[in-house]
């Protein structure tokens, strides 16, 4: 459990940093939050001989939320991300997922940037990322690019970064009025990685069903999924929803074709033809903690619930709690 | 009068220290001395072929690299068979480095000494094994079968098998109107303590002598274990404790290979060395618990009394068993529990298996024997469609003592000595709501929620032989030293035991400090195992205390020309009773208890030989006597004392998800007196939480090649708080006849019901029986599809939860 000889670089300037990036291509790592790395280094899965810490780094920190996107630097970390109130405003889902990574300790230091340079199918990031339709800039000394999800990923763990390069932001497109989105995961232990987990961004024809300024409620701990007046009439006119841990990257499936023309209120009608949509798209393995054919079914299960919360009126929240005892 | 410390609960005088940061675990001392790090088998199952050191050599910083042959004399001999049972027919235990042969994933086999550890395990990871594979036995099945043998030699993988019968079981079967078989599994886990298992030797070439420290359940075990492989005088080794952050079983066996491989490291280079073990070590080679495959039969009337009970298991100890079979045997012992049953025949197959080694964890095999017997107990409700607890109690023993007619894991015939289980389920129902919880499922079933309840009873013993000591002395300031052998890993010692001497001694609870796991101070003790710290340590300081006060009070009589008889001591002063001008403080008896030739503060002066009146007659310290206020004394029961609780669980399952949600979990406990009742609710707390984790969360997933697929905590899912439910308790205090302080152990109670008592309510959730533990949702889901194709039975008579069960049964109590 100790990482074997490596040298640390403390860049102060990204161009310091693709500089020693191109010198140590074969045999360097960027290290931000440590919370992936750390615990390969140590059980010795990795042995690079440098590893280029980027945390004093200038101008990888900022974190702008506008009504078109989400940007975030790569220094940003996960629960920065994930208490920020615009970011909460603009698309609820980034906060939500984040919940769900992992503990407020490790969240504390991991960065979102990392998690999805890192690319594990298991991450709640990239699958985001790859939900919303967001984009990485990567820059190295010879150029910068752009890349969507489906660009980045190539397989479980694998990008196509180069080893030269260094995505220095991410960005996540805003939710529209009339737009929906969600997430929830079954984990083990709070914390643990998803048995499976499913985003969802669905939809409607009726802005006032969800607007941005029902979001800011989002900072008060009211459930952000459940953002529109109550009573309010809505027709779904589209679906999309991405996954944890039942898939090798995070593909993403539209399902317009199955859920528009619903009415909210109607949304039970169309539970399990989307349940169904999606336990066909997916792909999951079995392992110690669960069968695949559970893995299957829980993901529809998830979704199938996640959908019927999307279609709910504001605060229309049922809670059943045993009475007695503490 | 003061207020008597026994039964208060007082705040845990040794966390401020601990939780601020400054408690001294092994790692933290000995920064600087040079470091081990060890080679293990990578493969479950293998003769080594050649072991290739050369790159390791090269390796700046390296000062030796060992293999077995540079172990010196019987340090080089297989490790020792701590506890022969004759249940034993084949005893292996491995060595200290591995000899030409190893039988887990895990075993050590180079030791690397380098300037520090990161050098130690860059070294070891440049050394070459060699190895010729041979075939894994992993798993009961596989080595009951016998068509693999993981020890060279034998005919077949049975390390001990063990049969006990009281009455005759099998007229009883024949005589019984119902039977039922059941077969069961419990799956492995591990003890997990926070603070890994570590040891620093240090040798000293000026007199040669050996000093330990390790982070070991048992100091004077592990001392007289290391002067006997090192073949040097007991009077020259020494081991410490320091702070210990948890061992929960595993750091009872000694010495471990690395204990016995870094002392004689320390002694060949003459310098301190210091091996820490790291998370995967543990999980790889250290001890694992629990597995065993069951099979119960029995045979019982229309009333659900148990006339016949016939329990066979097969319990996996791993490659080796230097710690016996202390966790088969105690699970054979432990089956009856609170219930009196004539004829009871327990039969057991301890196996060997190419996996990590098994011993004794929290509960120690208990809570696999309350497995069976509590699934039995629940199918038999459901078989005669009555209530669980009204079975429960038409089988309890109801008078005290009752012999269980079992030798128990110290030699002794069990018996429950005190108890009184009925009143005991009067409390735990009444705490759970047990009588209100069809209205409850009946509500939640209305929402669409599925519920269930779950009850587990148990007995447990404790506090066994053969010994503990106490040793007290009091300084001259009225400071009381108190020492106990026995280690201390989160037990509370220094608040308990301070607790009962400043009772006994009748001084201020602030005056008295504990020390424990010291050999250079009290080098007779057994180890802190198997609840029994309070017990024997607790009682042996009562009695310590006594003798100290008892000469105390002597030579004050002297003092204050009055009769012994007619002192007390309170709040540290003693005086005639009902004269309080005629007193004197203890500090002034302690000056006086040791006659002075030299007066080195003014306190000294009082005990010099011109400051009192001489009796010329009269030595100075008299015949029979020591110079000074300090005893020791010890104790020694005549057998263990059965603690004994009921557990009651309320939980939830997810109808689509099938994931389980404890809602509620109520614990009755009766631990006789209790010392210091928050202490014991801790104990309670963190075992309950050991047991959730033995319950839905734990286990070791080996695959077929012995290869260890979770050895870390991102894959071993130890639950965290946010899976643990709140515990909810209540007491009875039913004293033990066994000992003066009438205690029974509490260490171990909450985790040896708790598998059980999950299962239970799952079951009851569910309409379905559950068979084996730990569950998790995907297992449940399967078992769901399982009994929806009618693959697993349902209820035979209506109980387990179904809509239409039947209401309490009152057959045989009119």
């Amino acid at each position: 459990m100790k990482p074997s000889p490596l040298r640390i670089h403390r860049p102060k300037t990204v161009e310091d940093t693709l500089e020693l990036l191109a010198a140590h291509a074969s045999d360097g790592k960027i290290i931000a939050g440590g919370q992936s790395l750390v615990p390969v280094l140590n059980m010795r899965l990795a042995s690079p001989k440098n590893l280029i810490d980027i945390t004093a780094v200038e101008g990888l920190d900022g974190l702008t939320a506008t009504e078109t996107e989400i940007t975030v630097g790569a220094l940003v970390s996960h629960r920065r991300l994930e208490r920020d109130p615009g970011a909460a405003c603009a698309n609820p889902v980034l906060g939500e997922a984040l919940g769900h990574v992992a503990h407020p300790a490790i969240r504390n230091r991991g960065t979102t940037v990392g998690s999805i340079a890192h690319a594990d199918p298991n991450g709640e990031m990239p699958m985001i990322l790859a939900l919303t339709g967001g984009r990485v800039k990567v820059r190295s000394l010879t150029g910068t690019r752009t890349l969507t999800a489906d660009e980045l990923n190539v397989g479980p763990l694998e990008t196509s970064l180069e080893p030269e390069e260094l995505i220095t932001e991410a960005s996540f497109p805003s939710l529209q009025p009339g737009q929906r989105a969600g997430f929830d995961e079954l984990a083990r232990r709070s914390g643990d990685y998803g048995l499976a987990g499913v985003g969802l961004i669905m939809s409607t024809d009726n802005t006032d069903f969800a607007s941005t300024s029902d979001r800011a409620d989002y900072v008060d701990n009211v459930d952000p999924a459940s953002s529109g007046a109550a009573g309010t009439a809505a027709t779904i006119t589209g679906l999309k929803a991405g996954f944890v841990s039942v898939t090798d990257t995070p593909d993403i499936i539209e399902l317009d074709d199955v859920v528009a023309g619903t009415p909210v209120d109607r949304v039970d009608t169309i539970v399990d033809a989307v349940a169904s949509a999606i336990k066909d798209f997916i792909d999951p393995e079995g392992d110690i903690h669960a069968s695949a054919d559970y893995r299957r079914h829980l993901t529809g299960v998830l979704a199938g619930r996640l959908l019927k919360r999307l279609s709910r009126p504001k605060n229309a929240r049922g809670v059943s709690v045993l009475s007695g005892g503490q | 009068m003061t207020t008597r410390m026994f039964g208060q609960k007082i705040k845990r005088r040794e966390d401020p220290r601990l939780v601020t940061g400054n408690g001294r675990y092994l790692d933290d001392l000995a920064n600087g001395s040079v470091a081990a790090a060890f080679v293990r088998s990578p493969h479950a199952h293998a003769d080594i072929v050649d072991i290739d050191v050369t790159g390791a050599i090269d390796v700046e910083g390296v000062i030796a690299v060992w293999t077995h042959e540079d172990l010196p004399g019987q340090a080089a001999d297989r490790l020792p068979m701590l506890i022969p049972h004759p249940s034993i027919v084949a005893p292996h235990t491995g060595f200290a480095l591995a000899q030409d042969h190893v039988n887990f994933v895990g075993e050590p086999i180079v030791m690397v000494i380098a300037r520090d550890r990161y050098i130690a395990e860059d070294a070891a990871g440049r050394i070459e094994v060699d190895y010729e594979f041979l075939d894994p036995i992993v798993g009961v099945e596989q080595s009951r079968e016998g068509q693999r043998i993981v020890h060279a030699g034998m005919d077949d993988n049975v390390a001990a098998h063990y049969v006990q019968e009281v009455g005759d079981v099998a007229s009883g079967l024949d005589r019984a109107p119902h039977t039922l078989d059941l077969d069961l599994e419990f799956e492995r886990s591990a003890c997990m303590p926070m603070e890994g298992k570590g040891v620093i030797a240090a040798w000293n070439r000026e007199d040669e002598s050996l000093q330990v420290h390790s982070s070991t359940q048992t100091s004077t075990g592990l001392r007289a274990a290391l002067a006997a492989r090192l073949e040097i005088p007991l009077t020259r080794v020494e081991v410490i404790t320091p702070d210990v952050g948890g061992a929960f079983g595993v750091k009872i066996n000694h010495p471990w290979p690395e204990e016995l491989a870094v002392a004689c490291a320390a002694r060949a280079l003459g310098t301190t060395v210091k091996w820490t073990e790291d998370r995967r070590e543990h999980f790889i080679s250290s001890a694992h618990e629990r597995a065993q495959t069951q099979s119960v039969k029995v045979g019982f009337d229309d009333d659900g009394r148990i006339l016949s009970l016939d329990v066979k298991f097969w319990h996996d100890n791993g490659a080796y068993i230097p710690y016996g079979v202390i966790v088969p045997l105690n699970t054979s012992t432990h089956v009856t529990g609170p219930y009196n049953i004539a004829n009871y025949r327990v039969e057991y197959w301890s196996l060997y298996t190419n996996t990590v080694m098994v011993t004794p964890y929290r509960g120690a095999g208990r809570a696999h024997a309350v497995f069976m017997m509590e699934r039995t107990v629940d199918a038999i409700a459901d078989e005669l469609g009555m209530d669980r607890t009204q079975v429960r109690l038409n089988n309890f023993v109801r008078e005290f003592p009752h012999p269980m007619g079992v030798t128990m894991q110290d030699g002794a015939e069990g018996c429950l000595d005190s108890g009184d289980f009925v009143t005991s389920l009067d409390k735990l129902k009444a705490l759970v709501g047990w009588d209100d919880f069809e209205a409850y499922r009946d509500q939640a079933r209305a929402e669409g929620r599925t519920v269930g309840l779950g009850i587990g009873c148990y007995v447990e013993s404790t506090g066994a032989g053969p010994y503990e000591g106490g040793h007290i002395e009091v300084e001259s300031s009225g400071r009381v030293n108190v020492w106990t052998g026995l280690t201390t890993h989160g037990q509370a010692h220094a608040t308990v035991f301070a607790q009962i001497v400043a009772d006994a001694l009748g001084v201020p609870i602030d005056t008295v400090h504990v020390a424990t796991g010291d050999t250079r101070k009290l080098p007779y003790s057994v180890g802190t195992w198997g609840s029994r710290g309070a017990v024997m340590a607790g009682n042996a300081l009562h009695l310590t205390a006594q003798k100290v006060k008892a000469k105390a009070l002597t030579i004050a009589g002297e003092s204050l020309e009055a009769d012994p008889e007619d002192l007390e001591i309170i709040d540290g002063i003693i005086s005639v009773k009902g004269d309080p001008s005629a007193a004197m403080p203890l500090a002034a008896v302690s000056v006086l208890s040791n006659p002075l030739r030299y007066a080195f503060d003014e306190s000294a002066k009082a005990a010099t030989q011109f400051a009192k009146e001489s009796n010329a007659e009269e030595p100075s310290v008299k015949p029979g006597e020591q110079p000074g206020l300090e005893e020791q004394e010890f104790f020694s029961p005549l057998r263990s004392t059965v603690a004994n609780g009921m557990h009651a669980a309320i939980v939830e399952t997810d109808p689509e998800t099938a994931d389980i949600t404890i809602l509620r979990y109520c614990v009755v406990h009766d631990c006789g007196p209790m010392i210091n009742p928050m202490v014991v609710e801790g104990q309670v707390h963190g075992g309950v939480a050991q047991g959730v984790g033995g319950a839905l969360y734990e286990r070791m997933a080996y695959d077929e090649d012995g290869q260890l697929l979770n050895a870390s905590f991102m894959d071993f899912l130890m639950p965290f708080a946010s899976e643990i439910p709140y515990v909810e308790t209540d007491h009875l205090e039913t004293p033990s006849p066994l000992n003066p302080l009438g205690i029974k152990g509490a260490g171990e109670a909450g985790t040896i019901p708790t598998a059980t008592t999950i299962a239970s309510a799952i079951e009851d959730a569910e309409g379905f029986p559950i068979r084996a533990m730990p569950l998790d949702p995907s297992t449940l889901w399967e078992l769901r599809n399982k009994h929806a194709a009618g693959e697993v039975p349902g209820p035979k008579a209506g109980g387990l939860g179904s809509a239409d069960s039947a209401p309490p049964s009152t057959a045989g109590h009119k």
